[in-house]
């Protein structure tokens, strides 16, 4: 018998056996839909993660005061020594290395900001115009703090603030007060919502002499750099560390991290999840192998005396088995190709219910569960075809 | 051209054994009519499904068209089935999902010819066999004699050149076996080997060569 026979027949008798066909593509669909949509699951809490990162932004080196380590490291934290300042001189210090692209120094405080009456406690970055391309952040409105023109007044409002105070929405060149000084409004930040726990909406941004000057310090609490490439990222760290040593006495005394080397351990753990959670969707699609594998025999037992009847009127051994296999093919292609469908409207569900999840499946998933369906139906085909080939003629004619 | 020499057929139950077939000797030439009469439990069935290569017999040698079918594997024995011999059954055995067409078509299906070249010799049997309007109905809508019609169409529709049939009247009634036996003798009108056995007197007196048999020995053969 040619294949393409093989094929149709199988395909009617898989039809005609409804309910049993039913029941077994729903159990592979099932098992299908579920390694799709779990590991949907799983690479979007990953993008999540690696997308909350990089908003942070790319190729960042961070430097702050004092030595992390606990053991080793800095000999005054164990007798209770504030570390070392970490100066504006010590950032344009590292500002010439040529690994480095650019950097902003950072303070953080809080204080009063008030205008027309309204009054509101606020999160006060000190930086430079270097912020606004290390840190990924966009301007809905006016212009960032002008490059070298630190010592000016300036202030830019987060879009939640900008909405607050100026409800009418003329908001640049406006004047503003924060703490005891006067500033001037030179633009608003695009709304960018939550990131990192830090709502960028509702701080504000004002020339890091000022930060320092209003928040009474002379030691910056971040330097935020951004190395030239991704392969920098290393030789960075590194020259940083040498450079401040130098300026630092010969002593060791600041700490550099890299965020690809959080964002690597988040990728990786969230990566062994996905393909965790993958392989426990995958063992339910071996349970349906089992299913598969227990109704083929049933219907071996219950079609014992057809298959007697093909043998007599010559069907050969390998036509038999061929036609039973092609039976579990048509089931887990049947329930590959449903499950597949199911686990995408699954995982479009999850996108609609949770924007901010990206649950897209991954390629390698679809392909991987609907492979999985394939190879467990056929293998779990492959005794009950050879059982019906090997049954004896006479015996099955006669039902036994 | 059949040619049986000394065939045993031992079954085993338990400790037990039966000797279906005790060291047959038979031949029987191209185009003959026989019938095999004899008691339940004689050996008929045995000796036709050995005679149709469903059964191996334990010993003996059996020659189909001058060549030693006993020896060929499994393969070989399902294409000869295919090729040189039709079965008919007193149940009919016809798949039950499948139309009378489809049923019919199952033989040119197995030997490999292409759809194209199927239909008209489905057709041509649909009509020989009187079932052109029952073509696209299941055995279950079938009344018996025409459900024994579709298993003759389809055990003759490669022109096999021996037609084995094991109480093909067993399950119908005395008019409808007799329509049934009819065509079969149409059957061999056209020149088919036409082997019957029949538990009926009367259908059986109607072959050319009578064959009787006891405890898996043949008792008397007579034309
Ligand atoms: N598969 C088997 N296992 C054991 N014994 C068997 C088997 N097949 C047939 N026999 C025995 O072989 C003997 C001959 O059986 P066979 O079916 O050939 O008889 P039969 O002449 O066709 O009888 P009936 O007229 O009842 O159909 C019987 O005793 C039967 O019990
Ligand atoms: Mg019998």
């Amino acid at each position: 018998m040619n294949l393409r026979d093989t094929l149709a027949l199988s395909f009617e008798t898989v039809v005609s056996y409804r309910t049993r066909s039913l029941l077994i593509v729903l159990a592979m669909a099932l098992g299908v839909a579920a390694v799709v949509v779990l590991t949907a699951l799983g690479d979007g809490a990953r993008r999540y993660v690696v997308g909350q990162f990089s908003s942070l932004g790319t190729n960042l080196v961070i430097v702050f005061p004092g030595r992390a380590e606990t053991a080793g490291g800095f000999p005054g934290a164990a007798l209770g020594q504030t570390p070392r300042d970490l100066t504006l001189e010590d950032a344009r210090f590292v500002g010439h290395l040529p690994q480095v692209r650019r950097l902003a120094p950072l303070n953080v405080g809080v204080a009063e900001l008030t205008s027309g009456g309204r009054l509101r406690e606020v999160t006060v970055l000190g930086s430079t115009a270097e912020l606004l391309p290390i840190r990924h952040m966009k301007l809905a409105q006016g212009s960032f703090l002008a490059h070298g023109s630190e010592r000016s007044a300036q202030i830019v409002l987060g879009s939640q603030l900008a909405r607050e105070f100026f409800p009418d929405g003329n908001v640049v060149g406006q004047r503003i007060r924060l703490g005891d000084s006067r500033f001037m409004v030179s633009g608003v930040l695009a709304s960018q919502g939550e990131s990192m726990g830090f709502n960028t909406d509702e701080i504000v941004i004002i020339p890091i002499d000022y930060a320092q000057e209003m928040f009474n310090t002379s030691s910056l609490f971040r330097i935020l750099i951004e190395a030239r490439s991704r392969n920098t990222i290393e030789p960075a760290k590194a020259a940083i560390r040498h450079a401040l040593k130098l300026r630092h006495d010969g002593e060791d005394d600041v700490t550099v991290i890299t965020q690809d080397a959080v964002l690597a351990t988040f990728d990786r753990i969230l990566r062994a999840l996905t393909l965790g959670v993958a392989g426990i969707a995958a063992i339910s699609l071996a349970v349906a192998g089992i299913l598969v594998m227990n109704v083929m025999l049933v219907a071996v037992a219950q079609r014992t005396s057809e298959i007697g009847l093909l043998k007599a009127i010559g069907a050969p051994a390998a036509d038999i088995r061929r036609l039973f296999f092609a039976e579990a093919l048509w089931l887990s292609l049947a329930g590959g190709a449903i499950g597949f469908a199911l686990g995408h409207a699954g995982a479009l569900m999850i996108r609609l219910a949770y924007p901010v999840l990206p649950a897209w499946p991954p390629a390698w998933a679809s392909v991987a569960g609907v492979a999985t369906a394939l190879i467990t139906g056929i293998l779990a085909s492959l005794l009950p075809a050879a059982r019906a080939a090997r049954l004896d003629p006479v015996l099955a004619l006669s039902g036994k | 051209m059949i040619r049986l020499s000394a065939i045993t057929r031992v079954f085993h139950m338990g400790d037990q054994e039966v000797r279906a077939l005790s060291n047959i000797s038979l031949e029987i030439g191209s185009g003959e009519y026989v019938s095999i009469m004899g008691p339940s439990g004689s050996g008929k069935s045995t000796l036709l499904n050995v005679v149709g290569l469903l059964d191996r017999p334990d010993s003996g040698r059996y020659e189909l068209d001058g060549t030693d079918v006993t020896v060929l594997s499994e393969t070989e024995q399902a294409r000869v089935r295919r090729e040189k011999i039709g079965f008919v059954f007193q149940s009919f055995h016809l798949v039950p999902r499948l139309t009378a067409a489809e049923n019919i078509e199952l033989p040119l299906m197995l030997e490999g010819i292409p759809p194209a070249h199927r239909k008209s010799q489905v057709d041509a049997a649909l009509d020989a066999f009187d079932l052109r309007d029952r073509a696209h109905h299941r055995p279950s809508e079938l009344s018996g004699g025409q459900r024994q019609r579709v298993a003759i169409a389809r055990a003759t529709i490669l022109k096999p050149t021996a037609l084995l049939a094991d109480e093909p009247t067993g399950n119908l009634d005395h008019r409808i076996g007799g329509e049934v036996m009819a065509l079969l003798e149409g059957l061999h009108h056209a020149g088919t080997t036409l082997i019957v056995v029949t538990h009926d007197r009367e259908l059986g007196a109607r072959a050319h060569r009578h064959i009787a048999m006891r405890d898996g020995e043949i008792v008397g053969d007579q034309r």
